[in-house]
């Protein structure tokens, strides 16, 4: 059985990564966050631009920013709150206290304003950060890896290069007893019928459809008659004539194995395998969900050429053709354009796994390099008030 | 001659361009053979494998990506022009 070498959380899971994060409870707080980042810039500020005003669509943000506190790459978490907010930092350290990992917070209102609530949260970052630094790396079997897949701005050759080799990198985590994470609904839109026949269960299949019907809907309701073109400009500039053809190539990712559990954006599964997450299919949103979802490590294939990354998260970038590659080669791990040239695709896989192998061990993928992590993004559907 | 595209399942009435093939020009086949570009395929664009009439499916990955929303040509270019899901245009 192949291992990696991870750090040990109290909840028993394991991190590929050891940082202690500095979690807004609302947007208000991200200049205190900023403040803090700049005077402990070993943390990771986790800035966004929630907590309050959408009171409907609070408890899918709270979900998403307590797991994301939860995911094992993270050794400790210190929340900053403003006070008067919906999304209370109280609530945020007691839902993430439940993984036993350490988690403080501070209240901009309760403690001083800015400056004075700064100073302190750079103390506790400080003392979380030398906490953290005495947690060492020890072997993990790979059953405890979770894979996030992602694509973002594809073309017509990310469904067949990038997507076909990343999915057989997914039937070797999920052959190892690892899970692999599949999101993006909308870009499920029109194989649904095929994702069906792969369902463990009947219960699982009729929430695949379930979902995926969901998508579907919601795309007729708000695009009427474009519906069938839910398609990124630069998708369709890409050879892409309709989103089942985008979808085809999307699922490949996830490879061939049986699904064994639909969960809600943000949401841990409780089974391992391949999963499928309901969420959008924008790329920021989607990470974070994925994130949440207790990804350690992310792999985002693209065509037309997506840098960004994940603050707290590892992000493999596999382009799609030899092209790419080169032009954006401090952006991209992987060039998949080798099989236009020829290359099998299973060797093509190969170096996916490879490189998957290395990233668990601590290499740094480009977009960790380049500090690809700016503001978090939260799936959002209603107005704020 | 050096082939030009890609079919990705036996099953597939399109074929993927791995370069831009112009008009006129040999849509050269991996296992073999051609025949002639009816328009300009753009780089990684359909090209049609065999005539294809009007309302028939148009096959990808093994399965429908859209139905031809007027006949097509072997070596046409398929895209949003002559293909749809739902064929109601």
């Amino acid at each position: 059985m192949e291992t990696f070498q991870g750090y040990e959380r109290p909840d028993g899971s394991a991190g590929i990564r050891n940082y202690v994060a500095v979690i807004p409870s609302v947007s208000c707080a991200n200049g205190v966050v900023g403040l803090i980042a700049r005077g402990a810039p070993d943390c990771i500020p986790l800035y966004h631009g929630h907590g309050c005003g959408r009171s409907i669509e609070v408890p899918v943000h709270k979900r998403a920013l307590v797991n994301l506190g939860k995911n094992p790459n993270v050794a400790a978490v210190l929340i900053i709150g403003l006070g008067c907010e919906i999304l209370k930092a109280e609530g945020l350290v007691a839902a993430i206290a439940e993984s036993g990992k350490p988690v403080e917070y501070l209240s901009i209102q309760r403690d001083g304003g800015s400056r004075k609530t700064a100073t302190k949260g750079i103390d506790i970052v400080q003392r979380l950060l030398k906490e953290a630094e005495s947690c060492k790396r020890k072997a993990f079997p790979l059953e405890c890896i979770t894979v996030g897949l992602e694509c973002g701005g594809s073309d017509a050759f990310s469904g067949v290069t990038a997507n076909p080799g990343v999915g057989l990198a997914s039937d070797w985590i999920v052959d190892q007893g690892g899970t692999v994470i599949l999101t993006e609904d909308t870009e499920m839109i029109g194989t649904s019928h095929i994702l069906e026949r792969r369902a463990k269960t009947p219960e699982v299949a009729a929430a695949i459809a379930t979902m995926v019907a969901d998508a579907e809907k919601l795309t007729h309701d708000l695009m009427g008659p474009l519906a069938p073109f839910v398609i990124a400009p630069g998708n369709m500039d890409g050879g892409m004539s309709s989103i089942q053809e985008k979808s085809l190539g999307c699922i490949v990712k996830a490879g061939s194995r049986s699904i064994n559990q639909v969960v809600d954006y943000a949401e841990i599964p409780s089974q391992k395998g391949v999963i499928l997450m309901d969420g959008p299919g924008y790329d920021t949103e989607s990470l974070t969900g994925l994130a949440a979802g207790g990804a350690q490590l992310i792999v985002f294939t693209t065509g037309r050429g997506n840098p960004i990354g994940f603050p707290i998260v590892p992000v493999i970038k596999v382009a799609s053709t030899s092209q790419l590659y080169q032009s954006m080669e401090d952006d991209m791990d992987i060039n998949a354009g080798s099989v236009l040239e020829g290359k099998d695709l299973k060797d093509l896989g190969a170096d996916i796994i490879a490189l998957i192998k290395k990233v668990l061990d601590g290499e740094r993928t480009k977009a960790e390099i380049n500090r690809q992590d700016g503001i978090l993004c939260l799936y959002t559907m209603h107005p704020a008030f | 001659m050096k082939p030009n595209v890609i079919i990705i399942n036996p099953k597939d009435n399109v074929a993927i361009a791995v370069e831009t093939i112009r008009q006129g020009k040999p849509v050269c086949l991996p296992g073999g053979g051609d025949f002639t570009a009816l328009a300009d395929i753009p780089y990684s664009h359909k090209v049609a494998l065999q005539d294809i009439q009007e309302g028939e499916n148009i096959i990808k990955y093994g399965e429908m990506i859209g139905k031809a929303t007027e006949n097509i040509g072997k070596g046409q270019w398929v895209h949003t022009h002559n293909l749809d899901i739902d064929h109601k245009r």
